[in-house]
């Protein structure tokens, strides 16, 4: 008995050495730090943002490796919850290769690790987070190269409006993101004149009995859901099994391919189903080509939206150290340094547009979709038909 | 007919159906008094006013219009939640603590159901299976949805509970909540090795989307239809079928009769020549094979599972039992259908009744406040623990 212990406790010694050992300090290592959801019910667009950053990391990192840096990826998974986005940012302030944060994909996971970075002066730049917080908090370290959810609410509400549509039900998560995106519809909807029979959150994801009965009692010309495609795609089908064929919208969390999966056939019956986005599918950018040849051929399948702005947001971040590095003499830049080499880029051209970063981190001009699904079949989920693009700057 | 009656063996179904009848009325009846009550209070407050600028209705009528399709989702949801809810308070009544793993127990029936469906429709036969092709494979599905969670459940009690038995009562438990962990997570591992999916979706097959027209209300207006959907029906058949199945078990077989000796006195019953082990095991199967059951009439009324779909339902099974009483299956059924219809009317009128500024989304608060309150004034449960005779 005596001897088994003693096998087990050497064993995992011996293990914790090997860590030990891996992480050993190299002053010449760089590294580019990944937060998104790799695991549970938006790991198909969260592990394509890791994946992205890779891919980056590998094409574009040569300016860095030729001053003799070592640039590596540090990939961690926020699991699309606060909690474990705070703790994972936490572990990430502390390892100081670590010079950039690209991530996350939930602005309710965003907006809390974010303080980690800003406390810490790390540079964040986001590739999907829309809450308008996420850049109004002023803080030099986060920026983000898509649009916010202030202006694709109100998006939404006047693409409604040229539909001709009169009354909306508004449903949103009670996360940050969709209640914050559902707020900015209903206003815009009320000022331009379209009736809102109601306004209600719900955390439910299986059975909407009880909140689709109001709902189509009052019988509204459109639903609005703000939040995510796993909870709106399944509260479509059921209305549409309940006999409802007005139109379905949503925002850019419904642009997933499993929203097709899950609701198959009824995003298409009556008369559709639309959603606004930041993140256009690949027909809307003729820069990314490349990216998505390449993308297959590494990984094996159509990237996920929110792919190829990863893929930008890590060409940004090191663009920024590798100006930052020139500027501290090719020795390894400080965090804040690269946190000002971010926001200094002019026209950065990416393979998504090119980017000029304004005061509070957002982008001078943001580009915004109106996407109509066209298929029920999930692999043609990125061949959905454009209805609108609109470049349109953030508020002050 | 009278002896016929008096046979223990049919008496033991008719009874449970006479009892689900009364439980479904009178909750339903109760609860529309209420509201229409309620309803009435509020005529000429604000929420009517609002009422009649946006429908053009008056609060009463709103109300009364709803009512029908209200009663008829809690029902639904109610009769899952009873099938769950038994579960729970079958182990409660032999092993007197609660098996947190039987959400996932549920989970575990809802995947292995929808998976074979997958299978099914992959193969094509679904498509071809012409009217009553789908209650076959639906059937099928059922049975392998049972097979595997009450296979589960008892590997869980051999592995986890069993060896554990004696212990002080906290210790189980504990075991209980990391089996539950545990699960959840290996439904995960299995289904992305396998399928690479989160999410698993039931194919559509048969005629059970469509919706039978039970009758129409005139209204100034449109005329309001209400309808059941066909899946509403089969959930609620199924589980009244499993009910009432469970029930002749408990009450008029040999084996029955073991449970029940087993839950009054594990140790008496043992020196009669009850092989205790067994008769647990037993319990475990059929409150497994119960709650798999139920896990795929959810998957076949709400559509959509992943690995962490037990929790909710499982919660409120859980709630629900201790509401009708724990360890009293006749409480698990009447706890079930009152939890489903206090979720169905908070849902539905909620939001009209407070303008919007309590949403649906406080059903569950609402539906949780009314059942600390009836926990308050009756600690044991409405109908009380059956199973008070241990010392």
């Amino acid at each position: 008995m005596r001897n088994r212990y003693f096998l087990v406790v050497s064993a995992l010694l011996l293990i914790g050495l090997l860590f030990v050992g891996c992480g050993a300090p190299d002053a010449k290592v760089i590294k580019i730090a990944t937060q998104s959801p790799l695991s549970g019910g938006m790991s198909a667009v969260g592990t394509d943002i890791k994946n992205s950053v890779q891919l980056a990391l590998e094409q574009l990192s040569g300016p860095l490796v030729a001053m003799g840096f070592k640039v590596e990826l540090a990939a961690f998974d926020d699991q699309g919850n606060p909690d474990t986005g705070v703790a994972n940012a936490k572990s990430i302030v502390s390892d100081p290769a670590i010079l950039v944060i690209v991530g996350h994909y939930n602005s309710g996971v965003q907006i809390p690790s974010s303080e980690e970075y800003h406390a810490a002066g790390l540079a964040n730049v986001s590739p999907a987070n829309t809450n308008p917080k996420v850049t109004e908090r002023g803080y030099l370290e986060v920026s983000r190269i898509c649009g916010r959810d202030d202006v694709q609410g109100a998006v939404g509400a006047q693409f409604a409006m040229s539909k001709g549509i009169k009354s909306a039900y508004v449903l949103h998560d009670k996360t940050a993101y969709g209640q914050g995106i559902a707020e900015y519809f209903k206003r815009e909807s009320e000022k331009l004149g379209i009736k809102v029979l109601g306004f209600a959150g719900t955390e439910e994801k299986a059975n909407f009995d009880s909140i689709l009965s109001p709902i189509l009692a009052s019988k509204p010309e459109a639903i609005y859901f703000g939040g995510m495609f796993d909870q709106a795609a399944v509260l479509f089908k059921q209305a549409r099994q309940k006999g409802y064929m007005g139109m379905f919208l949503s925002d850019d969390g419904f642009d997933s391919s499993d929203a097709a999966k899950i609701g198959g056939a009824a995003l298409l019956e009556g008369a559709g189903t639309y959603f606004s986005t930041v993140a256009g599918p690949a027909a809307a950018y003729p820069g990314t080509a490349k990216f998505q040849a390449d993308f297959k051929a590494k990984f094996g399948g159509e990237p996920q939206p929110f792919a190829a702005q990863s893929y930008d947001s890590a060409a940004i971040a090191l663009k920024a150290i590798e100006n930052a590095a020139i500027a501290a003499g090719k020795k390894v830049p400080a965090r804040a340094d690269v946190a000002k080499a971010v926001r200094a880029l002019k026209d950065f051209p990416g393979i998504t547009g090119t980017f000029t970063f304004n005061a509070k981190g957002d982008l001078a001009k943001a580009k915004y979709f109106i996407i109509q699904v066209t298929s029920p079949d999930a692999a043609q989920w990125s061949q959905n038909k454009i209805d609108k693009i609109l470049d349109i700057a953030p508020p002050q | 007919m009278r002896r016929l009656i008096k046979s223990a063996g049919l008496r033991e179904i008719l009874l449970p159906l006479g009892r689900m009848a009364v439980f479904v009325l009178g909750a339903g009846a109760l609860m529309s008094v209420v509201m229409v009550v309620l309803a009435l209070l509020c005529r000429g407050s604000g929420a009517d006013k609002l009422l009649l600028s946006t429908q053009n209705v008056n609060i009463v009528f709103y109300t009364m219009a709803n009512l029908p399709q209200v009663l008829i989702d809690g029902v639904t949801i109610g009769f899952v939640y009873a099938a769950i809810a038994l579960g729970y308070t079958m182990v409660y009544g032999v092993l007197e603590f609660i098996n947190f793993a039987h959400s996932e127990i549920f989970a575990i029936g809802a995947f292995a159901g929808v998976e074979f469906l997958i299978i099914m429709d992959k193969i094509g036969v679904l498509a071809t299976s012409g009217t009553y092709g789908p209650y076959l494979y639906l059937t099928l599905a059922l049975a392998i949805g049972m097979l595997a969670a009450g296979g589960i459940a008892v590997l869980i009690e051999r592995t986890a509970y069993r060896p554990l038995r004696g212990a002080p009562r906290l210790v189980p438990l504990i075991s209980a909540i990391g089996v539950s962990f545990a699960l959840q997570d290996i439904i995960r591992l299995v289904e992305s090795l396998t399928t690479g999916q989160f999410y698993r979706v039931i194919p559509t097959f048969g005629n059970f989307d469509d919706k039978i027209l039970l009758f129409t209300i005139q209204t100034a207006s449109a005329p309001i239809k209400v309808d059941i959907q066909v899946k509403s029906v089969i959930v609620i058949a199924a589980a009244v079928m499993m009910l009432v199945g469970l029930n002749y078990i408990v009450n008029a077989t040999r084996i029955g009769k073991a449970i029940r000796s087993v839950a009054q006195d594990r140790d008496t019953a043992a020196i009669m020549g009850i092989g205790v082990n067994g008769v647990i095991a037993f319990t475990f199967l059929i409150g497994g094979a119960l709650g798999g059951a139920a896990g795929v009439l959810y998957a076949l009324k709400f559509t959509r599972i992943d690995p962490f779909v037990g929790f909710m339902p499982g919660m409120k099974a859980f709630t629900a039992a201790v509401v009708g009483g724990i360890g009293n299956l006749t409480g698990a059924l009447l706890g079930g259908i009152i939890l489903g219809m206090l979720e169905s009317f908070a849902g539905a009128y909620l939001g009209t009744f407070t303008m919007g500024n309590f949403g649906s989304e406080y059903k569950d608060i609402i539906a949780f406040l009314i059942l600390i309150i009836v926990i308050v004034f009756r600690p044991s449960g409405l109908l009380g623990e059956q199973i008070s005779q241990k010392a």
